[in-house]
């Protein structure tokens, strides 16, 4: 229960890391956006290409990342399985043709629409990838407050997520000798209780942890009042760094991709059809 | 007066999101269903959007989702997340109803409480994560559904069933209106 595996930050010289913070959130949320709205096989390709060249500059080593990496890739074959399970002509109803390359059993067919689909659907999911952990891992998280506030954000939606960042290791610890103390005493959680036995002991940890969050909200909001907060209409944040040439260039890119990605979804359709 | 709600809101919001966030990243609690977990964070979003409302429980649900999601690695799966923040809305609609801070969690309130998080995560799972689903990612209509159906249950007792106690065990902690006798 490391406290540092939650986002986990690894400063760099480079130049992802420079970028401030307010340009990578929007970076990552056009990127997002742009990589949501598209199925166009080119379009991704293309995507994932910017991604892993971000990736490359950012000199975070893979190694460093390959935890993220086996996660994602189980949820996707995960996913895949529960996808062809569930519907094996999936493929056949969005592309609208059907080239069945050999029968499985029962109704499952293996179909080239279906393969199709699988492979957009995990490259979609791995275009993102990258930048998701370039936003994690390259920002610095008591910037990115700051950042929230300066794409428009409210300051107090701002100030709660710097709240939660904070917190969460703080949080973590009290969980965690909650419920070892409570083990001691005898309360079970595992597979022997009942399902709805292992409910109500639940309640006997969450209950003491509840109860400290709220003395803590007390407190800090206490603190806070006491400091003036919220009485103005803006705040000034002492990690906002001001954008130079780079941010513009990168925040260029964004908007620039997410405008090709709708162009193309507009003109073209969503979806690339080598089918017909 | 006002003010100083305005403020608790904010670090509601925060302590809040933690909370969810730890509960939903580090808690493992077997459920029936094999290879799966029983997942806490939304008892403890119903009870938090019970007592400080619908835009806490909005938010709390998003950014500890949001969260969840980051710190696995990925890029947020929107659909899921969205859905999140609409079972904080939907219970913190019932919060004038509940008044929970006064102490009193009597039967009427229960099912108050229960109602509340029936409808907040059948809306949330059974309609807003599937339907995002197909519009996003488009998956395969009897799959999300399918998913979407089994979370439902299962976070509907959880949210209803620990969430319900912990409320219990909370307006116990607190000294009831008029509870104070003349001798």
């Amino acid at each position: 229960m490391a406290a540092k595996t939650v986002l986990n930050y690894l400063p760099r010289e480079s130049v992802i890391h420079k970028l401030t913070g307010t340009t990578k959130l929007a970076f990552f949320l056009l990127f997002t956006f742009a990589s949501m709205l598209t199925y166009n096989t080119w379009v991704l390709l293309g995507l994932f290409a910017v991604s892993l060249a971000a990736f490359k500059l950012s000199k975070i080593k893979f190694r460093e990342v390959r935890f993220m990496m086996i996660f994602m890739l189980v949820f996707l074959v995960l996913n895949n399985l529960f996808i062809f399970l569930f519907d094996p002509n999936q493929g056949t109803t969005l592309y609208g043709t059907r080239h069945v390359l050999f029968h499985l059993f029962w109704r499952y067919d293996l179909t080239a629409e279906q393969l199709f689909y699988m492979v957009n659907i995990s490259l979609k999911y791995f275009v993102a990838l990258p930048v998701a952990i370039l936003f994690i891992s390259a920002t610095n998280p008591s910037e990115f407050a700051a950042s929230l506030n300066s794409i428009g954000i409210s300051y107090k939606v701002g100030y709660s997520v710097a709240i939660a960042l904070r917190y969460i290791p703080d949080i973590q610890r009290d969980y965690h000798s909650i419920s070892q103390a409570q083990q001691a005493r005898g309360v079970e959680l595992g597979k022997n209780e009942h399902f709805f036995a292992r409910l109500k002991n639940s309640v006997n940890i969450l209950l003491p942890l509840i109860l400290t969050s709220l003395n803590r909200i007390d407190t800090i909001s206490n603190a806070m009042e006491l400091r003036g907060f919220g009485k103005d209409k803006k705040r000034t944040w002492y990690m906002k760094r001001p954008f130079e040439k780079r941010d513009f260039v990168a925040i260029g890119v964004g908007v620039l991709l997410l405008a090709v990605s709708l162009t193309v979804t507009i003109r073209w359709g969503r979806f690339y059809n080598p089918f017909v | 007066m006002k003010n100083n709600n305005s403020i608790k809101t904010v670090v509601a919001i925060g302590i809040g999101a933690a909370l969810f966030f730890v509960l939903g990243r580090f808690v493992a609690i077997p459920s029936p269903v094999p290879n799966t977990n029983i997942s806490l964070q939304y008892a403890v979003l119903g009870l938090l959007a019970a007592m400080y409302g619908p835009v806490a429980g909005c938010l709390i649900g998003f950014i500890g989702h949001t969260l969840i999601d980051l710190s696995w690695g990925g890029s947020p799966w929107w659909s899921w997340v969205i859905a999140s923040a609409v079972v904080g809305i939907v219970v913190g609609l019932f919060a004038k109803k509940l008044q929970v801070q006064e102490g009193d969690f009597g039967k009427g309130k229960v099912v108050i409480f229960t109602i509340a998080n029936v409808i907040a995560h059948a809306l949330s799972w059974i309609l807003v994560a599937p339907a995002l689903d197909i519009l996003i990612y488009a998956e395969p209509v009897n799959k999300v559904f399918a998913q979407g159906a089994f979370a439902a249950i299962s976070n509907a007792i959880t949210g209803i069933v620990v969430g319900g106690l912990l409320i219990l065990a909370y307006t116990k902690t607190i000294a009831k209106k008029g509870s104070l006798d003349q001798e």
